[in-house]
């Protein structure tokens, strides 16, 4: 690998990387994300590189193992290029016919196309389909073209061209100025304005100066950080630099959660790839800016997203938060002035500094500008990663890329914002997605989970599911927080299980109340969240709970019965067999019955019954 | 006990303090658990309290201070894999294994362990077995999954 020391030489690499692409005249690319590894895209890459290693067709075509294209639902993914061919759910059989009929013969495998569900018509391209369509891909764009694992896939798309704009075309303060103007606010939940933080930090007194990429993301149900620094890792680093360059800081720290193994050995290639070329260490480009980035681990504590408890976990403590009077870019990382953002936010810097403020402006929202990529889950059709501009609304989001309800159950909303946020019902759907929208109706916008809730999720057991995720995970400082959640889980309990009584929802917003009020960090602060969004929007189930200890949804177990249709019945044996507590009687043939005083309600039966004949009450 | 890997794991971080974290993930990797014996030794080449040891390693739930079974069970109880069913397959678990979440059979062949998320939230409910991951999972799976190793050791072909 060669070594860059100057501007020019970053462009000659990138024109000798594009030359000796231009050899190949097929690419194929297999997302290797997480999600694609869950379906085994590892046996497809595998069968891939040996059938065209034996056909002798390596020279013409290349094949690539990418970062996350989004469509994890879909997964595994390929795509052939250039005649940008999407397929989908391909499994390791499917490879040699893809070589033999598409990088051969130029034809299309048509079933493993994506099938438009309305219209029945087969899809070529991806960004034909509905869930790309709406979207506008920014920064996700690239994790299906370049394999994370190579430097020059990173400079081959332009890659440390802004850094190398930053620090020949523009002071300091002119970098902080073109973030302050375009508007960018961190992504990571609370949305403070990032040149104004890069601004203080660049003012604090106090040598060194540190950066950090909060990459901990502990929100469940949010994966877009994990996607991005697994996916495109230098692009990460590429907006560390420019942020230490404007900062002046020369040392900064990555903090991946344990849970992201692969974002983690990604990040740890990407930087010793750096470094080897010269792009991190000392004399950057030639430019005298140095800095270099070092790894850290989580250790599976929500609280260390919370930027005091992060810089605590680097330094080797214990992740509790501290008052935030004295703010992180005076007094962060031993004492000494810190800028933290999270990946997404640097992500976008690269963008910003490359096309403009006025580019990067124009996009979204007055206050909320560029776009947001929200993990779009739950009970809806199309899963997976999706960017957009900020100010589209929440039913452009779930209906048209989204694809709507999933298994026929009426979608009735949607959670926002992680524990920290709350549940957004159906009939706000027109909602704009910005900071302040989703917060003005009792949400947030939090790092970007979106979770659609459908007519089978109970609204009480979610809330319960907050308050006892919350109530391991507080680090157990502030008493508020740490006993008055507990309390609120038993009160939840209570409910879903029959026993709640007329006193119990004016208790829960009580003590949400004080929660609210005397918690020092932000998790503490937020937690009643869930549980006040979920009373506000959805009053009636927990009424129903209470006073006709029913479970609408059918979810809570203590207020559910299992029985079997008479009518609908096929007698196939096949949920008798299934059970685990032997609860189902009935010869073959004959309509089966539960026995509801062994059952044990896991609804095993529910779920393999071909005939939709098991019921719940 | 060969407590050489601890050296060479405190040796690699130069008896960082503020490499805590790291060191006990790599101790961690290398036992599967934190051995009793492995935080003296590292307490007392970081020069610290084995107290303050002991607070980072049980804050942190990441590490297990207890052996682990051959087998990792790690099933995923974010937000999204909650709403896709994911606490039918704990009980399924809990039932085929008779364990609670972070506890190991007695024939030291299955460790039960829950997450709050694992990341891969489009495909859930998401069961991890030894690192590797199992999308759109339900209870029936999760039976099989389990048969077919317990068959695989007794030797008999599912």
């Amino acid at each position: 690998m060669r070594t860059v020391k100057s501007v020019q030489d970053l462009e000659k690499w990138k024109n000798d990387i594009l030359s000796k692409q231009k050899r190949h005249e097929i690419i194929v690319s297999v997302c290797g994300g997480t999600g694609c590894q869950a379906y085994d895209c590892q046996k497809v890459k595998a069968l891939f590189q040996k059938e065209l290693n034996q056909k002798g067709m390596r020279e013409k075509v290349a094949l690539k193992v990418t970062g996350c294209p989004g469509f994890c639902e879909r997964g595994p993914l390929v795509t052939i290029y250039p005649h940008n061919i999407f397929y989908q759910r391909v499994k390791a059989e499917d490879v040699p016919e893809i070589i033999s009929e598409t990088i051969q013969n130029g034809k299309k495998v048509d079933r493993l196309l994506f099938e438009d569900p309305n219209a029945h018509r087969k899809i070529t391209s991806a960004n034909d389909i509905p869930f790309y369509r709406s979207q506008m891909r920014l920064l996700l764009s690239h994790n299906d073209l370049i394999d994370p694992t190579r430097i020059e896939d990173y400079i081959a798309i332009g890659g440390y061209r802004s850094l190398g704009k930053a620090l020949f075309q523009m002071r300091p303060e002119e970098v902080i100025e073109e973030i302050k103007i375009s508007g960018l606010r961190g992504r990571g939940g609370a949305g403070y304005p990032t040149g104004k933080k890069w601004e203080n930090c660049h003012h604090a007194k106090g040598e060194p100066k540190y950066v950090i990429c909060n990459c901990d993301e502990g929100d469940p149900g949010a994966f877009m950080d994990r996607s991005l620094l697994e996916g495109n890792p230098h692009a990460i680093l590429e907006g560390m630099l420019i942020g230490a360059y404007a900062i002046g800081a020369n040392q900064g720290f990555i903090y991946v959660r344990h849970e992201y193994p692969l974002a983690h050995k990604n990040a740890e290639i990407a930087i010793k790839q750096a470094r080897r070329v010269g792009l991190l260490g000392k004399n950057i480009l030639g430019s005298g800016f140095s800095f270099d980035v070092e790894m850290a681990k989580g250790g599976g504590a929500f609280v260390c997203g919370e930027s005091t408890a992060l810089i605590a976990s680097i330094e080797g403590k214990v992740g509790e938060p501290r008052s935030k009077q004295i703010h992180l870019v005076e007094q962060g990382l031993w004492g000494k002035p810190t800028n933290l953002n999270n990946v997404e936010t640097w992500a976008n810097v690269p963008l910003i500094i490359n096309k403009g403020s006025q580019w990067f402006s124009s996009i979204g929202t007055e206050k909320s500008k560029g776009t947001k990529i929200f993990s779009l889950v739950g009970k809806v059709k199309n899963t997976g990663l999706v960017e957009v501009p900020m100010g589209i609304t929440l039913k452009k989001i779930i209906f048209d890329i989204g694809g709507g309800q999933q298994d026929g159950k009426r979608i009735k909303g949607v959670q926002t914002g992680g524990p920290s946020g709350g549940c957004i019902p159906a009939s706000l759907f027109d909602l704009p997605v910005d900071f302040e929208s989703l917060t003005q109706v009792g949400s947030m916008m939090g790092s970007g989970g979106m979770i659609v809730m459908d007519e089978g999720t109970c609204m009480v057991d979610v809330a319960k599911y907050f308050v006892h995720f919350l109530q391991e995970e507080s680090c157990g400082k502030c008493l508020p927080c740490r006993e008055g959640l507990k309390r609120m889980g038993e009160i939840l309990d209570r409910i879903t299980e029959g026993k709640g009584n007329g006193e119990d929802l004016s208790l829960l917003e009580e003590l949400s109340e004080v929660i609210v009020d005397t918690s020092l960090c932000g998790l503490g602060k937020t937690a009643p969240n869930p549980v006040l969004s979920a009373l506000r929007y959805f009053r009636p189930e927990f009424e129903a709970h209470i006073h006709q200890r029913r479970c609408p949804a059918a979810v809570c177990t203590p207020l559910i019965q299992y029985s079997i249709s008479e009518v609908d019945c096929t007698g196939c044996g096949a949920c008798k067999k299934v059970c685990p507590t032997q609860a189902i009687e009935g010869e073959k043939k004959q309509s089966h019955r539960i026995l509801s005083e062994i059952c044990s309600k896991c609804g095993s039966c529910k779920d393999i019954c071909k005939a939709n004949a098991v019921m719940v009450q | 006990m060969n407590l050489n890997p601890v050296d060479l794991i405190v040796d690699k971080y130069q008896e960082k303090r503020t490499a805590l974290i790291s060191i006990l993930h790599d101790v961690q990797d290398r036992y599967k658990y934190l051995p009793d014996e492995a935080l003296k030794m590292v307490a007392s080449r970081l020069r610290m309290d084995i107290n303050e040891i002991y607070g980072v390693a049980t804050f942190y739930k990441s590490f297990t201070l207890t052996p682990q079974g051959k087998h990792s069970i790690t099933l995923c109880l974010g937000t999204a894999c909650h709403v896709r069913g994911g606490p039918k397959i704990l009980r399924e678990l809990k039932g085929l294994l008779h364990i609670e979440p972070g506890q190991t059979t007695a024939d030291r062949q299955f460790s039960l362990n829950v997450v709050n998320c694992l990341g891969v939230c489009a495909i859930g409910p998401v069961m991890m077995l030894d690192r590797k991951f199992y999308g759109e999972m339900n209870p029936i799976m999760a039976k099989r999954i389990i048969e077919k190793l317990n068959n695989k050791r007794r030797g008999v072909k599912s």
